[in-house]
């Protein structure tokens, strides 16, 4: 165990050296260094943005970097495409299953390589084997069934399996357990630890770190394009892995903030919330979240990517179907679950990714803006142009938004203006409660702090809003409360005083069972998180797999 | 980005295809018809114009469906069909008078695109497909209503319809114009029309914006075969015979030539109803003149063919601008 964190360069089985590589001027990668011994489990993480998906696609020949080398096994390769790695060892398994789901399981299997008698495929000897191998990655069933009447879990299983069976020597893994049950959790671990004894390295992506601390020897920890941290995992606290990731050095937390929020919390009236979610759950995504909105407090809801906080604000709206939980507004409880019955009991939600669930791309500035309360702008359906106009023109002065006029297409203005219109479009239905999902995302500094500035004013006109931003900074001095998610959980709570980025980050450092002191975990549990993965030598029996039961 | 460092000639460029996307079809046509006044100048005259517009009519009114429902980003094929439905009852309710057989053929026509509007909006299946089971089932249960061979129809009240003229010019041509007209008012004027196209262009960020999308889908497809219905019973009133086997054939390819011709993209967000107009009249005189001139149908056809393709290519240089 000693031995291997000691670098001896050369017995490297994948190398990425120096790797540069721009989008349309925009740095994805800056000389990034990355190695992978063989037999170990490399943890890649980084927050959206950091880097790691084009690192990936750089190894697996989807990209070329503009400069930079990747060797394999010592030897400098230039893939050119995704087939030529695949060809020279190096496997990738996507969060989609990339197979073809009307084939039969067995097909899937051997696709590109079916055993063939007599120059034909060898239906029998295909099916055979597929179940056999299939059976040691805990998949029983019949391999001639089409592969759709799976589970994702168990398709995943059987990308994994097809991978690993094309002479794999570097198997990269891209969040492989986002959709899979706790129980197929259990059999990937053991699989990967089966890799592990065939002397195959994996990448392992995932923002679950009681998932990395498990399974992972290694981490690279990746930011803004750049590899910040690389070292054993087991070493690396939580804590100092969750400030590595977002960039935030505990001792240097400022006094001072650069946001445009006022320093002032905001008064917080007692009384009935206007909001009050309780134990919303989304399959898969989000468990028993409760949280309530009073009238003129910002409420931040903070944790890392893939905790759950956009679908928390889904399902909110009823965007997302939810399994269970009740939402109340103003004491009344929604029955009837839909975004039009959340925007007529004044619940709205500004979505987080503008492009597919935001702007009307082909409509005007002034259509956008008007669209949601077109019914209310119109008389036995016919739209009042004045009213249209007059909305128009208020919100266009008032935000600010700049175009050339009322009449541009909404396409052709800048990502901070389109932020803005979709926001009049919101604030014209006058809400009760605002959910905001990365409201400053991807919009520039002048445009962030007018955002941020409304979001202040708007809380002290005794609007409840709901804040999920993934910039620390604006979490932080924005929210008068931060509930914290993890894993779809809510893990913590954060209110006046503890609203500082050390009580953040320390909260989202918790693993959720040590904050509910539930559930033993042999792998990660305790002051030193001891991966699991530390110990080589371990039988392939999945025994060391935590027992997760949600 | 590019507009900054690119200016001159690619801009000029791409103001041309602008221009071509949004006025070309008119263009077109006013060449078109001066071509062919300048070929023969009988084209003109009162008696041809009028078997134009007798054609154009019941293609127009199923253009005007087909383009909203484009809007949506969607396409219907049944609409050839439920004119075959439409002409199917006209016979049988003709003792009615025109209203009884209007009436019934419309109603069919709406509880058609309503079934096919179901399909698309609560079980997702795509619009090709269902309104593709919907054309072939709704043709078939027109000749099971008429029977195999072509019906007579006397009454005339309901020839009438398909023969008078008001100010010179055809009823039916009349009836197509208010409906154009009409549906320019939907789209541009009322809520419907909006969160129609809205619809058509985001759809997921309008139900986010909780815009009923599936009751807009639903009433899409209804006009759309209310739309096809009254074609239906007019080509019927026109013909004086009710033939679902052959009457309304093809009209769903020639109501898409129309749309996309005219300049409303397929990829939904858009509705060009006075376009659309323009398409019609375009395809529908370009098919006239290359006839009289005896040009072999198999060339027209080409022609045809060609002018789609132009008239979408030049359509799509909008979505990679």
């Amino acid at each position: 165990m000693v031995q291997q964190d000691l670098d001896t360069p050369g017995d490297f089985v994948l190398e990425v050296a120096g790797a540069n590589k721009t989008f349309a001027g925009v740095h994805a990668l800056r000389g990034v260094d990355f190695a992978l011994r063989p037999a170990e489990v490399h943890a890649l993480i980084g927050e959206n943005g950091a880097g790691k998906s084009t690192l990936i696609k750089v190894m697996t020949g989807v990209y070329r970097p503009d400069s930079g080398t990747v060797r394999l096994a010592g030897r400098a390769r230039d893939f050119r495409n995704p087939l030529e790695a695949q060809a020279a060892g190096i496997s990738t398994i996507y969060q989609e299953v990339n197979l073809v789901p009307l084939m039969s399981i067995a097909r899937n299997l051997y696709l590109g390589r079916e055993p063939r008698r007599f120059g034909l495929v060898d239906v029998a000897r295909m099916n055979r084997e597929a179940t056999e191998v299939l059976g040691r990655y805990g998949v029983h069933v019949d391999v001639t069934r089409p592969l759709r009447s799976l589970g994702l879990g168990a398709q995943q299983m059987v990308a994994l399996a097809r991978a690993v069976q094309i002479d794999a020597r570097v198997v990269i893994m891209d969040e492989p357990t986002s959709s899979l049950e706790p129980r197929e959790v259990d059999t990937l671990f053991s699989v990967i630890r089966d890799l592990k004894e065939q002397g195959i390295a994996v990448v392992y992506v995932s923002h679950r770190l009681d998932e990395l601390y498990a399974v992972c020897d290694r981490v690279t920890v990746m930011r803004d394009g750049a590899v910040v941290h690389t070292g054993a995992l087991a070493e690396l606290q939580r804590l100092r892995l969750v400030s590595l990731m977002l960039g935030r050095e505990m001792s240097t937390v400022r006094e001072k903030g650069t946001t445009a929020f006022d320093t002032e919390r905001h008064e917080r009236r007692e009384g009935q919330p206007t909001l009050r979610a309780t134990n919303l759950s989304v399959r898969h995504r989000v468990h028993d979240v409760s949280l309530d909105v009073h009238p003129g407090e910002v409420v931040g809801l903070g944790g890392l990517l893939g905790a759950g906080r956009s679908e928390t604000a889904k399902a909110i709206v009823g965007a997302l179907a939810t399994d269970g939980g009740t939402v109340e507004i103003e004491g009344r409880a929604m029955h009837r679950r839909s975004p039009a019955a959340a925007i007529r009991a004044g619940v709205v939600m500004l979505a987080e990714d503008r492009k597919t669930e935001g702007i009307i791309p082909n409509l005007s500035v002034r259509e956008n803006i008007s669209l949601a309360a077109l019914p209310r702008l119109s008389r036995a359906g016919l739209v009042s142009q004045a009213k249209q106009d007059e909305i128009t023109t208020f919100f266009m002065k008032r935000l600010r938004i700049k175009a050339s006029s009322p009449d541009q297409k909404v396409s052709d203005l800048s990502g901070g203006n389109q932020q803005k219109v979709l926001l009049a479009r919101w604030l014209c239905l006058n809400p009760k409660v605002l959910l905001l999902d990365e409201p400053t995302r991807g919009i520039d500094v002048g445009a962030k702090a007018e955002v941020q500035a409304l979001i202040d004013e708007l809380a002290g006109d005794g609007l409840g809003v709901l804040l999920i931003s993934s910039d620390l900074e604006e979490l932080i001095e924005g929210s008068d409360r931060v509930v914290i998610l993890k894993d779809g959980r809510v893990v913590g709570h954060l209110a006046d005083e503890e609203v500082t980025e050390e009580g953040l980050l320390d909260a989202l450092a918790t693993a959720p069972e040590e904050a509910e002191g539930e559930a033993t975990v042999p792998g990660s549990s305790g002051e030193t998180p001891v991966a699991a993965a530390t110990e080589p030598a371990a039988p392939s029996e999945p025994a060391p797999v935590k027992e997760n039961q949600r | 980005m590019t507009s900054l460092t690119w200016t001159g000639p690619i801009a000029d460029r791409a103001r041309l295809l602008r221009l071509l996307q949004e006025y070309g079809v008119y263009a077109a046509l006013v060449v078109l018809f001066f071509v062919a006044v300048g070929l023969d100048a009988s084209f003109v005259e009162m008696s041809n114009l009028r078997v134009q517009l007798f054609q154009l009519a019941p293609t127009l009114l199923v253009a005007l469906g087909m383009a909203l429902v484009i809007g949506t980003e969607g396409i219907d094929l049944s609409v050839g069909a439920v004119i075959a439905l439409a002409a199917s009852v006209v016979p049988l309710y003709a003792g009615y008078g025109l209203g009884g057989a209007l009436l019934v053929a419309l109603l069919l026509g709406a509880v058609s695109g309503a079934v096919g509007g179901a399909m698309v909006a609560f079980a997702r299946i795509q619009p090709i497909v269902a309104t593709l089971s919907l054309m072939i089932g709704v043709r078939g249960l027109a000749e099971i209503i008429n029977g195999n061979s072509a019906k007579p129809v006397i009454q005339p009240g309901i020839l009438d319809l398909g023969s008078r003229n008001i100010a010179g010019l055809p009823e039916m041509a009349w009836i197509a114009a208010v409906c154009a007209l009409l549906t320019g008012l939907l789209v541009r004027r009322t809520t419907f029309g909006r969160q129609l196209v809205a619809v058509g262009d985001n759809r997921q960020a309008s139900r986010l914006s909780g815009l009923p999308v599936r009751r807009v889908l639903i009433t899409v497809y209804v006009i759309s075969g209310v739309l096809a219905a009254l074609a239906g019973v007019l080509i019927v009133s026109h013909g004086a015979e009710a033939d679902p086997a052959n009457q309304g054939l093809n009209m769903e390819l020639n109501a898409i030539t129309a749309v996309v011709v005219g300049g409303t993209p397929l990829s939904g967000g858009r509705v060009r109803v006075l376009g659309t107009v323009a398409g019609a009249l375009f395809m529908q005189l370009i098919t006239a003149v290359l006839t009289q001139h005896n040009v072999h149908t198999s060339y027209t056809q080409i022609v045809e063919a060609a002018i789609i393709c132009f008239a979408v290519y030049a359509s799509q240089e909008r979505g990679t601008r």
